[in-house]
């Protein structure tokens, strides 16, 4: 880019408060905030895979943790990241490809991304609980 | 096309395959579990036992955890690089994160090769 193209007067709107991101960006800073999400309750994911594995007794404990209503609505949160950063993920692995990078393909494929992550949780939410 | 040098240590281009690899690998490997859960007469020990401890199911599922760890590395290594300035505290970051994530894949190890 040339010098006076980056010296061109442009709006700035850093405050975050301010900011309106169009659809592709939410779709992107879930993509991040899932991921990290994910990654600060990976020792819990992991601690109920161990009890639910061990032994007959260890999957009653694991049972028991699974069935307290905050883990409950911990998991479902969990299960929303996973959709959205599987769902988002797909989606971005598809613009590396250089499939659908034109806006109102990018907007609509944003729009399937946050659509079919919530289905998902939703359907699966209700089967497993 | 730009026919471009690449210089340095190569570590971010890697990075960045290693990142969408690890993703298709843990894609194929969820729908392959979502399909046998929903195929599995009810959910007890015996059935969830079981499904973990057929050969490839197993070796599927810690490829799967290897794959997670590798790709969750790349992304808070790339958190961290975004938004902790100061060396040492990205530093520290960095070394918890290895850590954490490789004492994470023995633990798995450990849960699969116990069934």
């Amino acid at each position: 880019m040339s010098e006076a193209a980056v010296k061109k007067a442009r709006p700035k709107h850093l405050d975050l408060a301010k900011i309106r991101l169009p659809l592709p960006g939410y779709v992107s800073i879930l993509h991040r905030i899932s991921g990290v999400g994910l990654f600060l309750m990976l020792w819990l994911l992991l601690v109920l895979f161990d009890r639910s594995l061990g032994s007959p007794e260890s999957f009653a404990h694991y049972k028991e943790i699974v069935g307290n209503p905050l883990v409950k609505l911990i998991l479902l949160g969990l299960l929303w990241a996973y959709m959205h950063h599987f769902c988002a993920g797909i989606r971005f692995l598809l613009l590396d490809l250089h499939k659908g990078i034109d806006l109102p393909t990018a907007r609509k494929t944003s729009v399937a991304v946050l659509a079919v992550s919530l289905t998902l949780t939703v359907v699966i939410g209700a089967k497993l609980w | 096309m730009v026919n471009r040098i690449v210089v340095g240590a190569h570590y971010g281009l890697r990075d960045w395959i290693a990142q969408r690899v690890t993703a298709v690998v843990m894609a194929l490997y969820t729908v392959v579990f979502a399909l046998r859960a929903l195929s599995m007469p009810e959910m007890n020990f015996e059935n969830w036992h079981a499904m973990f401890s057929s050969g490839y199911m197993r070796i599927a599922t810690f490829l799967f955890f290897a794959c997670l760890f590798y790709h969750a590395w790349v992304g808070i290594r790339d958190l961290w690089m975004d938004y902790v300035k100061p060396v040492g505290v990205r530093l520290f970051l960095h070394v918890v994160t290895i850590l954490l994530l490789v004492g994470y894949l023995f633990w798995t190890a450990q849960i699969l090769w116990r069934l």
